[in-house]
């Protein structure tokens, strides 16, 4: 535990010595495309206006230098699945958006897609020493929570306090300075597979990167999709992906549940490639140009041409309708879709106050896929777009980009973790130096 | 048969030219490889060409000749000086001491030096010289004018108001209308003395000249060996009393030798031995004359 504590901490302040440097680069590697943009921070306060006006999640202190995606190479289900390609593919990336921002980048935020995560409720109570909640009273009353069994090779992604309650008084963003007698804390953590955890880093570390942070991409896509008022009143972020399927709830501004179908676009290409016997890059450029999930009328009398060189005329001039596409893609999404239902059931979703569902990510870009979400997730169904940041290129904004926006907003503005707070007095080494000082303070 | 074709080529930069790129990208590199390496390049060369001492020479005698060859076109030549505001004899004295052999160049004259040089001359009270168009070295002098004559260790000398030599005079004969001065010092208080001078102007024609006595204070010295001693503070108007006196009474034409205003509560006068003699036997006559 002091271990994950030390190394969350050395990212932090890997965060804080970019942020002093102005550059930092966010990573998103995915199934399907690896995309890194590069971030100028001009001084934080620049353009803050009033209350009202920061809530932006602080988009304004940055702007987007550099942009680049480039195809991935070597990651499967969003894990890295051969390690060489993989790291080509980043240094493609990292070097073109150097090349249009101009400046170079040590520090790197990434995202995991895959990787199991799992999310855990954690809650922990303590008696305040003094009436006054203070700083060492949350460190106490995070570290009293139980930590669960969350299993060999797992690592914690994220553990983020979301709800403090202090005596009867529950739903408290920050309770320093209330008065009180016993604090209590509700935490969210997010375990992942160490493995693939570890593989990205090894990636970003063999590019002369230094890792700065590291999100789940369900969470950064759904801060960039949801709009405040979802976030605040709970809604569930689909991140249609190419070889996973992330999703994340939010509710009263922070995420209480993360989790990932191993299924994605790439399937859909996969049934396409196999229903159709075509390559799966041709597979892929039928998927994008004429994909559909209800088919009409009109669909039948629509032939789609497909190409081919293997020298067999029958075979290259092949044509089918769009139907007959529409018949082989629709199973794999609803299979998605289906999925994800699952997954929300067991989360609860249905006992949130608002159910709203966003899609996102890029197989949210499959035309009727709204209509047949909203047959199987329910009826408050929306497609999401990443919110805008400034410098970002035309090509960059598409709903593809959510987590790699997300990535952006988390690296200007990091919720509070677990790792932000002090370790509480007792749990300090026995001969610490910090102690000694704290004794100090505490007497005179 | 299977086409055979080239294997797509691969976008990933490898990992040196990733490294080259991202070093390209480091600001302190870049300002090093454009500023930093000209730079040490030219002074490198510069160093191993000026390393050799005959190039070193050439280099040097090139520079010479070049900066000779600027020095001496017509435009910088001066062919003649020119001395303005100084007497013949003065002029030939400062082309005596100033040896320059036109023509030569305007750098290779040190006007400042010269100026010194002229200067030092003693009837020279200033210089200017300055190099006019056309070539001409002009040297404007003021002169000194001698105001008085001193006898001095070293024979007659000619000395201007303020008391710097002029220049020696042949006999006391040359110069009448200048009054003279003796005595050790006097060439210190030229001024006072050209006060008192003024101030005796009324009997001019008697006097012969001043002398300083024991560096503290004036005599004058009249004809017939007749002197006026003034005190040390306010000569001047002790002598304007004597005036006044000699005015009233013809106080100097009686048989004097010395009237002393030293002590200016005081007055003394000192008569010559006979009139002393004359006064005496006057005295006895009176006696006598009371006698019998």
């Amino acid at each position: 535990m002091t271990d994950l504590y030390q190394s969350q901490c050395a990212m932090r302040r890997m965060r804080k010595q970019a942020m002093d440097r102005g550059v930092i680069a966010i990573l998103d590697v995915g199934t399907s495309k690896i995309a890194c943009l590069v971030l100028r921070f001009d001084g934080t306060d620049r353009f803050r206006g009033a209350d009202g006006v920061g809530s932006l999640a602080g988009q304004s202190s940055f702007r987007v230098i550099g942009a680049a995606t480039t195809r991935s190479r070597g990651v499967r289900f969003g894990e890295i699945d051969a390690m060489n390609e993989t790291e080509r593919a980043i240094r493609t990336a990292v070097q073109a958006a150097q090349k249009m921002a101009n400046v170079r980048v040590d520090h790197v935020i990434a995202c995991l897609s895959g990787a199991a995560p799992r999310s855990y409720g954690l809650d922990g109570s303590v008696v305040l020493e003094d009436s006054m909640v203070s700083e060492q009273d949350i460190a106490r009353a995070l570290a009293s929570c139980e930590m669960p069994d969350i299993g060999e090779g797992r690592e914690v992604l994220h553990a983020q306090p979301v709800n403090f309650a202090l005596d009867h008084r529950s739903g408290l963003n920050d309770p320093r300075g209330q008065i009180g007698n016993r604090l209590s804390v509700d935490m969210h953590l997010l375990s992942a597979e160490a493995s693939a955890l570890r593989n990205l880093l090894y990636c970003i570390k063999r590019c002369d990167l230094e890792l700065a942070g590291v999100a789940s991409s369900a969470y950064v896509s759904g801060i960039s999709s949801l709009v405040e008022d979802e976030q605040e009143l709970g809604a569930a972020c689909v991140d249609l992906g190419g070889g996973t399927t992330g999703l994340s709830i939010f509710i009263k501004k922070h995420m209480i549940y993360a989790d990932s179908v191993r299924l994605g676009g790439d399937h859909v290409t996969q049934d396409i490639s196999k229903g159709l016997q075509v390559p799966l890059a041709v597979a892929e450029r039928i998927k994008t140009f004429h994909g559909g999930v209800v088919a009409t009328g009109m669909d039948d009398r629509e032939m789609i041409e497909v190409g081919g060189d293997t020298g067999d005329y029958e075979h290259d001039r092949r044509s089918f309708s769009r139907a007959e596409l529409i018949g082989i893609m629709r199973p794999r999404v609803e299979e998605i879709l289906e999925d994800v239902r699952a997954r929300l059931d067991a989360a609860g979703f249905e006992h949130l106050p608002s159910q709203q569902i966003v899609l996102t990510g890029g197989g949210s870009q499959i035309p009727g896929l709204d209509g047949l979400a909203s047959r199987i997730l329910g009826q408050q169904v929306r497609l999401g777009r990443p919110l805008r940041v400034q410098g970002l290129p035309q090509a960059a904004t598409g709903p593809a980009f959510a987590s790699a926006v997300g990535l952006c907003l988390f690296a200007a503005h990091p919720q509070d973790e677990w790792w932000d707070f002090d370790i509480p007095v007792e749990r300090y080494p026995a001969r610490s130096l910090k102690r000694a000082v704290r004794w100090f303070r505490d007497n005179w | 048969m299977r086409q055979v074709s080239a294997p797509r080529r691969d976008p990933a930069p490898s990992r040196w030219s990733y490294r080259l790129h991202r070093l390209w990208l480091t600001p302190l590199f870049r300002v090093l490889l454009r500023t930093g390496l000209p730079a040490f390049c030219l002074v490198f060369a510069v160093g191993v060409w000026m390393s050799d001492q005959g190039r070193r020479d050439d280099l040097r005698a090139t520079v010479l000749e070049l900066r000779r060859s600027i020095q001496e076109r017509p435009e910088f030549m001066v062919r003649l000086m020119a001395v303005e505001g100084a007497s013949a004899e003065l002029d030939g004295d400062i082309r005596e001491i100033v040896p320059v052999d036109f023509p030569i160049s305007s750098f290779d004259l040190d006007l400042e030096e010269m100026r010194q040089t002229i200067t030092g001359l003693d009837a020279v009270k200033s210089a200017q010289l300055r190099i006019r168009p056309g070539g001409i070295l002009s040297v404007e002098i003021t002169e000194r004018t001698p105001a008085i004559i001193w006898r001095g260790p070293s024979g007659l000398e000619l000395l201007d108001g303020e008391g710097h030599r002029v220049g020696p005079l042949t006999g006391r004969a040359a110069r009448p209308d200048l009054p003279v001065i003796a005595g050790q010092g006097a060439d210190l208080h030229v001024a006072q003395a050209l006060e008192l001078v003024a101030a005796a102007r009324p009997i001019a024609h008697r006097i012969r000249g001043l002398e300083r006595m024991g560096e503290r204070r004036w005599d004058v010295v009249l004809d017939r060996g007749q002197r006026i001693l003034l005190p040390e503070d306010d000569p001047v108007p002790a002598l304007e009393r004597v005036i006044a006196l000699d005015g009233a009474e013809d106080m100097l034409t009686r048989d004097l030798l010395a009237v002393d205003m030293r002590n200016s509560a005081r007055p003394t006068l000192r008569l010559a031995p006979r009139a002393v003699e004359e006064y005496r036997r006057l005295q006895l006559i009176e006696a006598g004359a009371t006698n019998g």
